[in-house]
């Protein structure tokens, strides 16, 4: 942890930090709790069962859901991400382009409509234009939403970051490309994980646009679990979302165990 | 690699009619369609079947409302029916024809929302009303005076769904108002019924009713009888309410929308539904009441004792209606007023 | 041409964003446009005659006995959400850019592990972990059961059903996006920009107060935004943990696309918050502008 020593250090600052984890994983401990309930309820706890999961493993629709969804989510963060780090570095390094503000409006218009107003106009507009890909439409409307969740902590990045070494840079291989692959990139590298991970999370959770534009079988597991309405959630859910949650931690620890090694 | 050479054979002996027989698209509430029942009309047809899911009818509208979206199945609630033929968004099956049309009830042959099941056969139906936690309300739980002149053993304890039809149908019922009703002074009274109960009220909710009452968070809560079973299950001091001023009834629908990529499919369907034995897995499955006659000798014996399946003897069965554009308005109206 | 082809060439990063922004939102959006300025259809959608009903029907209301009386619900009910969602954005900044400060101050290896853990509980659906919550917050929940085994209470503390626990959802929603880009723009803070400071002021409190929160600021507007915007429209939360008693703006929108059936009210509805939400970023982009706009190397 930070040392006291460190002339960054704040008091307090680490207390919040662990305030700030125990709120964020406290529901997920119930989650996981709940998911070894041997009652229907995913509220109410009756003992011990591993019934739930293997219900969800023997659950066709449950897999193709999270199956989809994370299909969904995978593409749309690439191309969110990949086009709003273009546009990014456009805005914020490129002198020739002029209306800054209307491009940057642009951007971030997705996020100013209502979902379900979203959701209306894209089924609307789709169906006028005979947009029928399966799958793809719905990451063609992903892809849309997730661009200014990508796009924002980029160009916060990019707006922090000093223009001198890249200015060296230009000097040293005066070639904007090299630039842009040895400099500019690896420093904006934390914006792009930002906002890839924003745009990843935001596409993973979609329920209404997704409802509407979906066609038939490209059900994903936010739909699945919200038209449980007339019956209410069943520990089954609880069972699928340990282990999303446990494939996400593999992935958290290879991450760390990769970094360590380099 | 076998796909492969059974599409080379197919296309070598000109029979594409194999592929395009295979599949069947079912577009259904999600957990209200018995794994059990799906897996055998696959073993019996060779049809594959896939299931997506949907919230309400008002999606399944707007998404049918926007094009062919390759459906062969969707499951309409009965006072939508009107709409989606008037929409011009379903295809005659003309059921009084197919195979099993005899096992209709009499109350779902030729129901009043589809004449001659020219479009529709039920799928299940059931009512709505409410559950009481008897051990917290000891007084009649058959009327209506439960929710809305609520004793002080209940208050701030009551749940209600949050959905502006279902909540006023009942709130004129037990008025003694018609359904979908156009008159202001009488949607007048409405309003003052359900402002003068929202203090007692906990929640409006359609959602995680089962935690609410097993939990003690709510002792009444606005419910559907099949999932009042499940309540009951939990905790046998939960009882489901027949009032006598009348309780609402719903039935869901089997219909094929227009532009069904696989018609004939959705047809042995509707037939395979239509036996006894096998519309008996889906209400063992989802614990409501079908519209098959014979298939009572299959159900399980939970459902063929549940109390909550048969209504008294002289409580009005109310089927909800499909409101006018004037009647919703109205409805709309005393929703925000009441949760503005 | 030459300069047409130059403005294309220094374009073209912008273009397939912008491009896809522009097809698949902003027509949409000219749609939606239109369906405000009709009759609601009988059964959804809208009747091709133009009407600005749906306008008027903000402010004013035609009474049960279709008198025209103006009738605050509308505005009663946008107030809430703006006002909840400030107190989300509040919550989100005060629990946020400490932690994001705190992580930018790791080492590098250890920052990136913060981020992940972040990130985990989101692979979780957002209705699922909401539920969580009020397994936590209702009168049999863990806070009550806890507080009474302890003696500090006798009844249950009313928490879930209230407003505190919507906003409490919200932030719990939203506060990664608050830590991510003000953690973006911290992430390479130059240490000896501080140490600049201590030396001038000495005290850690200044050097935040003068260095390090001008450093963040285009990421504490950046989540600010992403904060703002989704709290004002949401809806799980205001229904699930505010026992949907009092209606917001998010399932108001909801409700005239679902069972009250009147798209061009919805339409409206949208193109007011839209029109709210352009105004408040023109407003800040105006007065960055006037103020300098943060710091310049």
């Amino acid at each position: 942890m930070t040392q006291k020593n460190d002339i960054r250090w704040l008091p307090g600052f680490n207390w919040v930090t662990l305030f700030f984890f125990l709120f964020l994983y406290l529901p997920l401990i119930i989650l996981v709790v709940f998911s070894f309930n041997a009652s229907r309820s995913a509220t109410v706890w009756s003992g011990f069962s591993l019934e739930w999961y293997v219900k969800a493993f023997a659950n066709d629709d449950i897999q193709r859901a999270t199956k989809n969804s994370l299909i969904i989510a995978v593409f749309a963060t690439v191309f969110a991400t990949t086009m709003a780090t273009m546009a990014a570095l456009a805005l914020s390094r490129n002198r020739a382009v002029k209306n800054k503000s209307l491009f940057g409006g642009v951007l971030i218009l997705p996020l100013m409509v209502p979902e379900i107003v979203t959701a209306v106009a894209t089924l609307t507009f789709f169906s006028a234009i005979g947009l029928s890909l399966g799958l793809g439409n719905i990451i063609i409307a992903h892809s849309v939403f997730c661009i200014p969740f990508a796009y924002l902590p980029i160009r916060a990045r990019l707006d922090g970051m000093d223009e001198s070494l890249e200015a060296a840079a230009r000097d040293l291989y005066s070639n904007k490309w090299d630039t842009l692959r040895l400099i500019t990139l690896p420093l904006l590298m934390p914006g792009i994980l930002s906002g890839a991970m924003l745009a990843f999370i935001i596409s993973l959770d979609d329920f209404i646009i997704t409802l509407m534009v979906a066609e038939a079988g490209s059900t994903t597991l936010p739909i699945y679990i919200y038209s449980l309405v007339r019956v209410g959630i069943t520990p089954e859910v609880n069972a699928i979302s340990t282990v999303l949650l446990g494939v996400s931690v593999l992935i958290v620890t290879a991450a760390y165990l990769v970094e360590k090694k380099k | 690699m076998k796909k492969i050479t059974t599409s080379v054979l197919g296309l070598l002996l000109g029979t594409s009619a194999a592929f395009a027989n295979e599949e069947l698209f079912v577009y259904n509430w999600t957990d209200y369609t018995a794994p059990e029942l799906i897996t055998k009309f696959e073993e019996e047809t060779g049809i594959s079947v896939t299931l997506d899911t949907y919230d309400s009818n008002e999606t399944l509208l707007a998404k049918l409302q926007s094009g062919a979206t390759g459906y062969d199945i969707v499951v309409p609630s009965h006072n939508f029916v009107e709409i989606f033929i008037s929409e011009g968004l379903l295809q005659p099956i003309n059921a009084s024809t197919l195979h099993g049309a005899e096992n209709l009830k009499p109350d779902f042959a030729n129901p009043s929302w589809d004449k001659d099941n020219t479009y529709t056969i039920p799928w299940q139906w059931g009512t709505t009303s409410f559950t009481v936690n008897t051990d917290v309300f000891d007084g009649d739980i058959n009327t209506y005076d439960v929710l809305f002149h609520p004793s002080e053993a209940v208050q701030g304890k009551i749940g209600m769904f949050k959905s502006a039809d279902e909540v006023i149908s009942i709130a004129q019922i037990s008025l003694g108002l018609p359904l979908c009703n156009e008159n202001p002074a009488d949607m007048q009274k409405v309003l003052d019924l359900l402002k003068a109960q929202k203090p007692y009220v906990k929640t409006y909710n359609s959602d995680g009713i089962l935690e609410r009452l097993i939990s003690g968070d709510v002792a009444v809560h606005q419910n559907w009888n099949g999932y009042s079973i499940r309540a009951r299950d939990e905790n046998p001091a939960m009882h489901y309410a027949f009032p006598k001023e009348g309780v609402i009834a719903w039935a869901d629908n089997i219909a094929v929308p227009k532009g069904a990529p696989n018609y004939d499919n959705a047809i042995k369907f509707i037939e395979f539904l239509m036996e006894p034995e096998n519309i008996a897995i889906q209400s063992n499955f989802a614990g409501y009441s079908n519209g098959i006659s014979g298939s009572e000798a299959f159900m399980s014996e939970k459902l063929k004792t549940a109390h909550e399946l048969s209504p008294p003897e002289g409580t009005p069965l109310v089927f909800s209606k499909t409101c006018s554009p004037e009647a919703v308005e109205l409805q709309n109206r005393v929703w925000t007023a009441l949760l503005q | 041409m030459t300069s047409l082809r130059e403005t294309l060439r220094s374009h073209l990063a912008l273009i397939p964003a912008t491009a896809t922004i522009t097809i698949f939102m902003v027509l949409p959006i000219l749609i939606i446009l239109v369906y405000s300025f009709l009759a609601p259809g009988d059964y959804g959608g809208g009747k091709p005659e133009f009407s600005t009903n749906a306008y008027q029907r903000l402010l004013f209301q035609r009474d049960l006995f279709d008198q025209m009386v103006f009738d605050p619900a509308y505005l009663k009910i946008a107030f809430r959400s703006v006002w909840i969602a400030v107190v989300s954005v509040v919550g989100c900044l005060l629990l946020g850019f400490p932690v994001a400060y705190y992580i930018a101050c790791q080492p590098e290896e250890r920052r990136n592990i913060f981020l992940l853990l972040i990130t985990i509980p989101f692979w979780t659906n957002l209705l699922v972990r909401t539920y969580c919550w009020i397994l936590v917050l209702r009168d049999t929940g863990l806070v009550n059961v806890g507080l009474m085994r302890m003696g500090l209470i006798d009844e249950p503390l009313t928490l879930l059903y209230t407003e505190g626990a919507v906003a409490l959802g919200l932030i719990y929603t939203y506060v990664p996006f608050m830590v991510l880009p003000i953690y973006a723009s911290l992430e390479r803070m130059d240490r000896r920009l501080i140490e600049a400071a201590r030396d001038l002021y000495s005290n850690r409190w200044v050097a935040l107060r003068y260095v390090v929160i001008p450093l963040a600021m285009p990421g504490i507007i950046a989540g600010a935004i992403l904060v703002f915007i989704p709290a004002l429209g949401a809806f799980i939360a205001p229904d699930l943990l505010g026992g949907g008693k009092n209606l917001m703006l998010g399932s108001l929108v909801q409700l005239q696309f679902s069972s009250a059936r009147n798209w061009p009210f919805g339409s409206a509805l949208a193109m007011v918050i839209m029109a709210m939400v352009l105004m408040c970023l023109f407003f800040y982009a105006r007065s960055a502008k006037k103020n300098g706009g943060g710091i310049k190397h």
